[in-house]
C-alpha cells in the first residue's frame, strides 16, 4: 500500500498536442504580460513557431516509428490516422492563420456595442484583439485532441476545448457585428444543445459498457451484441453531437448562419479543420467503439448521408449570399465523405475507405482555405461583398483572382484534373467497394446539382456584366495572397500528381485505428 | 519481326526522362504566372527550356542506343494517376525517341527564330510561354507510356495551338481561325476518346504495354472499329480530309507557329497515333489501314490542289503540309516498311516544311507582313541567305535527287505501289503536282521582276532567324539519305514498330516509279516556269478556270461542311429546339422548377430562429435514436 500509482504518460508521442496547448499558454501570458503595442508582433510568430514546430513533432512521431498502442493510459490514440489528421489540421491551421493575420477583419473592441461612440473610439484608436491567436491555438490544439480521443470522456474534453474558443471567435468579426454575434450566440445555444446530447449518449452507452474507453465499449459490445436498448439510444445520442459538429442533415441548421457570421478566417479554420477533426472523432465512434453494431448504425447513416447530400445540394441552388452558398456547399460535402464511413466491412475495405476519406480532407479543406480567403478579398464599402449580384462581372475586373476562385469552384465540382476530383473518385470508390451503390448513385446526383450552383458562379463572374458601382478587390496582404497561392498549387498539384499524398493517406490508413 | 517487348526501367538518364517535359512546362509555368514581371527575359527562358529539354533528349537517346536492340524499349513508371486505373510513366523507345527528338530540336531553332520575329511584338513573353507549354504537351503525347497520358498531351496540343492560332486575338480572323481549329478538332478528340474507352473495356488497360502485348484475342470487328476511332481522332490533329478545314485557316497565327505546330510536329500526331498503334490497330490489309490509305491518298492529292492555285504563301504551304502528311498516313498503313518511311518522311518534312515556313516568315519580316505571292517578285538578290535556304527547302520537297525528301518519299511510293498500284500511282500523280505548286511558289516569289507594294524596303533577316534558317536547311539536305541509305532507320525503328519480314529491302534507285515521279516532277516544275518563270505575273490574280477556282476555294470544303453540316445542323438544332421547348423543357424545367422550388419551401426552414434550429436537432435526434432501435430490434 504506498499510494496511487502515476500514470505513464508518453510525452514524445503527445509531443505535437503539448506544443499547440504551450504556445496557446504563451499567448495567453503575453496578453497578460506584454504591452498592448507588443501583443500582435509576439504572438503571430509564437502561433506560427507552434504550429510550424508541432508539425515537425508529427513527423518525427512518424519517423520513430507509428505508435501501436495508445498512449496516455489508453486515453489517447496516437495512429497512424490520427497522425496523418494531426498533420493535416497543422497545415491548414498555418494557412487559416496566415488569413486571420489580416486586421481588416476582427473587430476593434468586442466589447463595445454595434454603433456606439464606444466602438468608433476603439476604431480610431486602432485597437485589435490579439487574443484571438490564443484562442485559435486552443482551438487548433482541440481538434487535434478531439480526432486523436480514445475514450469518450476525452473526447467530450476535447469537444468543448475546440468548441468554446470557436464560439468566442465566431463573434468578432469587424463589420456586421450584429450579424457576427448573432452566428456566435447561436452557434454556442446549439453546440452547447448537441454536447449535451453526446454527454447524454455517453452516459447511457457507460450504463451499457461500464466503461468510457472506446476499447472497452467495442469489448462489451462483442461479449452482449447489439440488443441492448440503452446502448442503441445511447449510440444514437453520440452520433447526434457528432453529426452536428460535421454539419450532418439534419443537424446541419447552424452551419449557414455560422459561416455568413462568422469573420471569414475564423469560417476558413472552422470550415476546415473543424470538418477534419470531427470526421476523425466520428470515424473513431463509429469504427472502433460501435464497430461490432455496424448492422444497426449503417441503414440510419444511410439516410443521414443520403438526406446530408441531398439538402446540401438542393439548398445551395437558392442561395444568394457567397458564404452561405460554400457552407451548403460544406454541408454536401460531408454527406459525401459519410458515404466513405459507411462503406465498411473487412479489414482492406475499412483500409480502403479510411484511404479515400483522408485524401479527400485533405484536399477539400486546402480547397476550402483558399475559397474563402478569395472571399476575404472582394470587398465592397460595408465590408466583404457577400452576395452573389456583387460578384457579377468579376472576371472582366480582375480576371486573375476570378480565375482562381473558378478553379476552386471547380475542385468542389469534383472536375477531373483538380484535387476534387481525386477525392470523390478515391471515397465513391470505396463506397462502390463496400457495397454501397445506391450511396453513391445518390452521391453523383447530387454532386451533378452541386455543380449546377458552382457553375453558376462562374458564369456570373466571366459572362455577366459588371455592374458599375461593384466591389473592389482589396490588395491582398502578403500572407493572404500566400494563401490563396498555396491552396491554387495544392489544388493543382493534387489534381494532377496525387500519388505522394494518396501513398501516405494509404500508409496512415494501413494501420487502421488502434485500440 | 514482332517488335520488342517493353520492358520496366529505372534509374539513369532515361529514367529522368521525364525532366524533357518537366523543363519546357516549368518554363510556361514560370511566364504566365509570373506576368510582365518577365517580359523582359521571357522569351530567353523559354529558349533555354527548349534547349534543355533538346539535351535531356539527346543524352537519353544515346543512352538509348547504347542498349542491345532488342532492349531498347523501355517503360519509365511515374506515378499513379487514377488509382487503380491509370499509371503515369512514359514509354522511351526509338519510335518515341525519334519524335522527342524532332519536337525537341526543331522546336528549339524554331524558339531561336521566333525571338527575332516576335521582337517587336508586345506579347512576345506570351508567345514563348505558349511555344513552351506546347513543347511539353508534345512530348507528353509523344513520350506517354499510355492511351490517357497521350489523350492528356493530345488536348494540351490542342489548347496551345488554339491559343497560337489566335494569338493576335484583335484580329477577328485569327479569332475565328482559332475556334474554327478547336471545333474541327472535337470531331476528331471525340472519336479518339471514345476509341480509348473502346480500348478499355476490351483490353482492360489503357497502357501501351497492356494493350499490345494482351493475350487476349477481342473480335475483328472490334479492333478495326477502334482503329477507325483512332483513325478519326488522326484526321482532325492530322488535318486529313474531311477533317482538314482548319489547317488552311490557322495560318493566321505567327508564322513560327505555323512552322513548328501546323507543319513540323502536331499535325504529325496523327501518324504518329497510327504508327504506334499499327501493330494491333493497323495492321498491314485489314480495313482501317485501307481506310488510312484512303484517307491518305485523298488528303494528298487534295492538298497539292490546294496548293496550286493559293496566292497567300502560307496558305500554299498549307496546302503543301496537308499533302505531305497524307504521304505519311498512306505509307503507315502498309506495315513496318511503311511505318519506317512514314516516320522518317515526317522527321524529313519536319526539317524542310519548317524550314519553308520559316523563309516564308523571313520573307513576310522583309515585306510589312504580306503574305500575297503577287506582290513579292525578284527578292532573291535583297534575301540571298533566305532565298538559298528556301530552295533546298523546295529542292528536298519535290524530291530532287539526293535530298532529303526524295529518299523518303520515294520509299512510301516505292512501297504502297508494291502493295497497292492504285493508290501508288495516285501517289505519283502527287509528286508531280508537288512539283508544280512549290516551283510556283519560288518563282512567284525569289524570281520575275519586282511586283512590291510602295512602301516595301525588303532586307535581310537578323542572324536569329537566318541561323535557324541554315541549320535546317543541312538537315534537308543530308538528312533524308543518312536515314535512308543501308536501312539505317528502319533497322533503328525495328524494335518500336517491327522490322519487315525478309530483312531491309535495299534501295533501289531505278525504278519505274521513281524514274516516273522524276519525269512528272520536271514536268510540273517546267509548267510552272512556263506560266510563272518566263512571263510576267499579274498582281492581281486573274479570274482562272473553273478549276482554279474549286482549287481557290480550298475545294469547296469548307461549303461542303457548311450545307452538309453547318445547315443541317442548324436546322437540326432548330427542330430540336422546337421539341426542346415543347417536350423536353417542360420534363427538365419541371425539374429544375421542382428542385428550386424545393430549395426555395426548405429554404424557409432555415427561419434564423435558433429555437427552431434547436427543435429540429431534437426531431433529427429523436428519429436518429428510434430508427437505431427500430433497426437493432429487427
Amino acid at each position: 500500500m504506498n499510494g496511487i500509482q502515476p500514470p505513464t504518460i508518453e510525452y514524445g508521442q503527445l509531443s505535437p498536442l503539448l506544443l499547440v496547448f504551450g504556445a496557446a499558454i504563451v499567448g495567453v501570458l503575453i496578453e497578460a504580460l506584454a504591452p498592448r503595442y507588443l501583443r500582435k508582433s509576439l504572438q503571430m510568430p509564437v502561433t506560427l513557431l507552434g504550429l510550424v514546430g508541432a508539425f515537425a513533432l508529427v513527423l518525427t512521431v512518424v519517423m520513430q516509428g507509428v505508435p501501436t498502442k495508445a498512449a496516455a493510459e489508453g486515453a489517447i490514440a496516437v495512429d497512424g490516422p490520427a497522425l496523418f489528421i494531426w498533420g493535416v489540421i497543422l497545415v491548414l491551421a498555418v494557412i487559416s492563420v496566415l488569413l486571420i493575420n489580416d486586421d481588416n477583419e476582427f473587430v476593434a473592441s468586442a466589447a463595445a456595442v454595434p454603433g456606439t461612440p464606444e466602438e468608433e473610439d476603439a476604431i480610431a484608436a486602432g485597437g485589435a484583439h490579439t487574443e484571438i491567436y490564443p484562442l485559435a491555438l486552443f482551438a487548433i490544439g482541440g481538434m487535434m485532441l478531439f480526432a486523436s480521443a480514445n475514450d469518450l470522456l476525452i473526447m467530450f474534453v476535447a469537444l468543448e476545448v475546440m468548441s468554446l474558443p470557436l464560439y468566442l471567435l465566431c463573434g468578432l468579426a469587424r463589420r456586421r457585428r450584429l450579424l457576427s454575434q448573432e452566428a456566435s450566440v447561436k452557434y454556442f445555444l446549439l453546440g452547447a444543445f448537441s454536447s449535451a446530447f453526446f454527454l447524454y449518449g455517453m452516459a447511457l452507452v457507460y450504463g451499457f459498457a461500464g466503461t468510457v474507453s472506446l476499447a472497452g465499449i467495442s469489448d462489451a459490445l462483442g461479449a452482449v451484441g447489439g440488443q441492448n436498448t440503452l446502448l442503441l439510444i445511447g449510440a444514437g445520442m453520440l452520433g447526434v453531437g457528432l453529426l452536428f459538429k460535421i454539419g450532418a442533415a439534419p443537424f446541419q441548421a447552424w452551419k449557414p448562419d455560422v459561416y455568413q457570421g462568422a469573420p471569414t478566417p475564423i469560417t476558413a479554420l472552422m470550415a476546415s479543420g473543424t470538418l477534419v477533426a470531427a470526421f476523425g472523432a466520428v470515424l473513431r465512434v463509429f469504427w472502433v467503439a460501435l464497430g461490432n453494431l455496424d448492422w444497426d448504425w449503417r441503414p440510419v447513416m444511410w439516410g443521414v448521408a443520403i438526406l446530408t447530400m441531398v439538402a446540401g445540394a438542393v439548398l445551395a441552388i437558392t442561395q444568394t449570399d457567397i458564404k452561405r452558398m460554400l457552407a451548403y456547399s460544406s454541408i454536401a460535402h460531408a454527406g459525401f465523405l459519410l458515404t466513405g464511413v459507411i462503406a465498411t466491412g473487412a479489414e482492406a475495405q475499412n483500409a480502403l475507405s479510411l484511404k479515400g476519406i483522408l485524401f479527400y480532407l485533405v484536399a477539400y479543406g486546402i480547397t476550402t482555405v483558399g475559397a474563402f480567403a478569395v472571399v476575404t478579398m472582394v470587398r465592397d464599402a460595408g465590408g466583404e461583398a457577400g452576395h452573389l449580384s456583387r460578384w457579377a462581372g468579376l472576371g472582366k475586373r480582375s480576371p486573375a483572382l476570378a480565375g482562381v476562385f473558378a478553379f476552386f469552384l471547380l475542385a468542389f465540382a469534383g472536375i477531373p484534373l483538380t484535387s476534387g476530383f481525386f477525392g470523390k473518385y478515391a471515397v465513391f470508390a470505396a463506397a462502390v467497394a463496400g457495397g454501397a451503390v445506391p450511396l453513391v448513385i445518390v452521391g453523383v446526383v447530387s454532386s451533378a446539382v452541386a455543380a449546377f450552383f458552382y457553375v453558376r458562379v462562374i458564369v456570373l463572374m466571366f459572362f455577366s456584366e459588371p455592374a458599375p458601382d461593384g466591389p473592389t478587390i482589396a490588395v491582398p496582404s502578403v500572407g493572404t495572397a500566400g494563401v490563396v497561392a498555396i491552396a491554387a498549387a495544392a489544388t493543382v498539384v493534387l489534381g494532377i500528381y496525387p500519388e505522394p499524398v494518396l501513398r501516405l493517406a494509404e500508409d496512415a490508413a494501413s494501420t487502421l485505428f488502434i485500440r | 519481326m514482332e517488335p520488342a517487348k517493353i520492358v520496366e526501367h529505372a534509374g539513369g538518364v532515361i529514367g529522368a526522362s521525364w525532366l524533357m517535359i518537366a523543363l519546357p512546362l516549368l518554363g510556361a509555368a514560370i511566364l504566365l504566372l509570373g506576368g510582365r514581371r518577365t517580359d523582359r527575359w521571357g522569351h530567353l527562358l523559354g529558349v533555354a527550356m527548349s534547349l534543355a529539354s533538346f539535351v535531356v533528349a539527346v543524352v537519353t537517346f544515346f543512352e538509348l542506343i547504347g542498349l542491345p536492340g532488342g532492349e531498347r524499349r523501355r517503360a519509365v513508371g511515374l506515378f499513379e494517376f487514377i488509382p487503380g486505373l491509370v499509371d503515369m510513366g512514359l514509354l522511351i523507345d526509338p519510335l518515341s525517341i525519334s519524335f522527342a527528338l524532332l519536337i525537341t530540336g526543331v522546336g528549339s531553332l524554331i524558339h531561336i527564330y521566333s525571338i527575332g520575329y516576335m521582337s517587336h511584338d508586345p506579347g512576345r513573353r506570351r508567345f514563348f510561354s505558349y511555344l513552351n507549354l506546347f513543347v511539353a504537351a508534345m512530348l507528353l503525347l509523344v513520350l506517354s507510356h499510355n492511351y490517357v497520358g497521350l489523350y492528356i498531351g493530345w488536348e494540351g496540343v490542342g489548347l496551345a495551338s488554339y491559343l497560337l492560332i489566335g494569338f493576335w486575338q484583335y484580329k477577328p480572323s485569327a479569332a475565328t481561325a482559332a475556334q474554327k481549329a478547336f471545333i474541327v478538332n472535337r470531331v476528331g478528340d471525340f472519336g479518339l476518346a471514345i476509341g480509348i474507352f473502346t480500348i478499355w473495356t476490351t483490353f482492360g488497360s489503357v497502357t501501351f504495354q497492356g494493350v499490345f502485348e494482351s493475350t487476349l484475342k477481342p473480335e475483328q470487328g472490334v479492333l478495326t472499329a477502334i482503329g477507325l476511332l483512332l483513325l478519326l481522332g488522326a484526321c482532325g490533329k492530322s488535318a486529313q480530309v474531311p477533317l482538314q478545314s482548319w489547317l488552311l485557316d490557322a495560318m493566321e497565327g505567327p508564322t513560327p507557329v505555323s512552322a513548328l505546330i501546323h507543319a513540323a510536329t502536331m499535325v504529325t500526331a496523327g501518324v504518329y497515333l497510327v504508327v504506334r498503334s499499327g501493330a494491333v490497330f493497323f495492321p498491314e490489309g485489314s480495313t482501317a489501314a485501307l481506310f488510312a490509305a484512303i484517307v491518305g491518298t485523298v488528303t494528298l492529292l487534295a492538298g497539292a490542289i490546294i496548293g496550286m492555285a493559293k496566292d497567300d504563301i502560307k496558305k500554299g504551304l498549307a496546302g503543301s503540309t496537308m499533302s505531305q502528311i497524307g504521304y505519311m498516313m498512306l505509307g503507315a498503313a502498309f506495315g513496318p516498311v511503311g511505318y519506317a518511311f512514314a516516320i522518317g518522311h515526317l522527321i524529313t518534312h519536319g526539317f524542310f516544311k519548317a524550314n519553308l515556313f520559316l523563309g516564308a516568315g523571313s520573307v513576310m519580316h522583309a515585306m510589312n507582313d504580306e503574305v500575297n505571292m503577287r506582290r513579292y517578285g525578284a527578292l532573291r538578290k535583297a534575301l540571298p541567305v533566305t532565298f538559298y535556304t528556301f530552295l533546298i527547302g523546295y529542292l528536298a520537297i519535290i524530291g530532287f535527287p539526293l535530298l532529303s525528301g526524295y529518299f523518303t518519299k520515294d520509299g512510301i511510293i516505292e512501297t504502297v505501289i508494291h502493295h497497292n498500284e492504285v493508290l501508288g500511282w495516285l501517289a505519283v500523280l502527287g509528286a508531280g503536282l508537288t512539283g508544280f505548286y512549290m516551283s510556283r511558289m519560288v518563282f512567284m516569289t525569289f524570281f520575275g521582276e519586282k511586283r512590291w507594294a510602295d512602301d516595301a524596303h525588303p532586307h535581310e533577316s537578323p542572324a536569329v532567324m537566318t541561323i535557324p534558317l541554315v541549320l535546317l536547311s543541312i538537315g534537308s539536305i543530308f538528312l533524308g539519305g543518312y536515314l535512308v541509305l543501308g536501312g539505317r532507320f528502319m533497322t533503328f525503328l525495328g524494335p518500336a514498330v517491327g522490322m519487315p519480314e525478309g530483312g531491309v529491302p535495299a534501295f533501289h534507285p531505278f525504278t519505274v516509279p521513281g524514274l516516273a515521279t522524276l519525269a512528272l516532277v520536271a514536268v510540273g516544275a517546267a509548267i510552272a516556269w512556263l506560266r510563272y518563270g518566263r512571263v510576267p505575273v499579274p498582281v492581281t490574280a486573274p479570274r482562272g478556270s473553273f478549276l482554279t477556282t474549286f482549287a481557290r476555294r480550298d475545294l469547296y470544303g469548307d461549303a461542303l461542311n457548311e450545307s452538309l453540316f453547318m445547315r443541317p445542323g442548324q436546322w437540326l438544332t432548330r427542330i430540336a429546339v422546337f421539341f426542346d421547348n415543347r417536350g423536353v423543357d417542360g420534363l427538365v424545367n419541371g425539374l429544375a422548377a421542382g428542385i428550386g422550388g424545393t430549395s426555395g419551401r426548405l429554404r424557409r426552414v432555415q427561419t434564423g430562429f435558433a429555437r427552431s434550429y434547436a427543435l429540429s436537432i431534437l426531431f433529427g435526434a429523436a428519429v436518429v435514436a428510434g430508427a437505431l432501435l427500430l433497426v437493432g430490434n429487427l
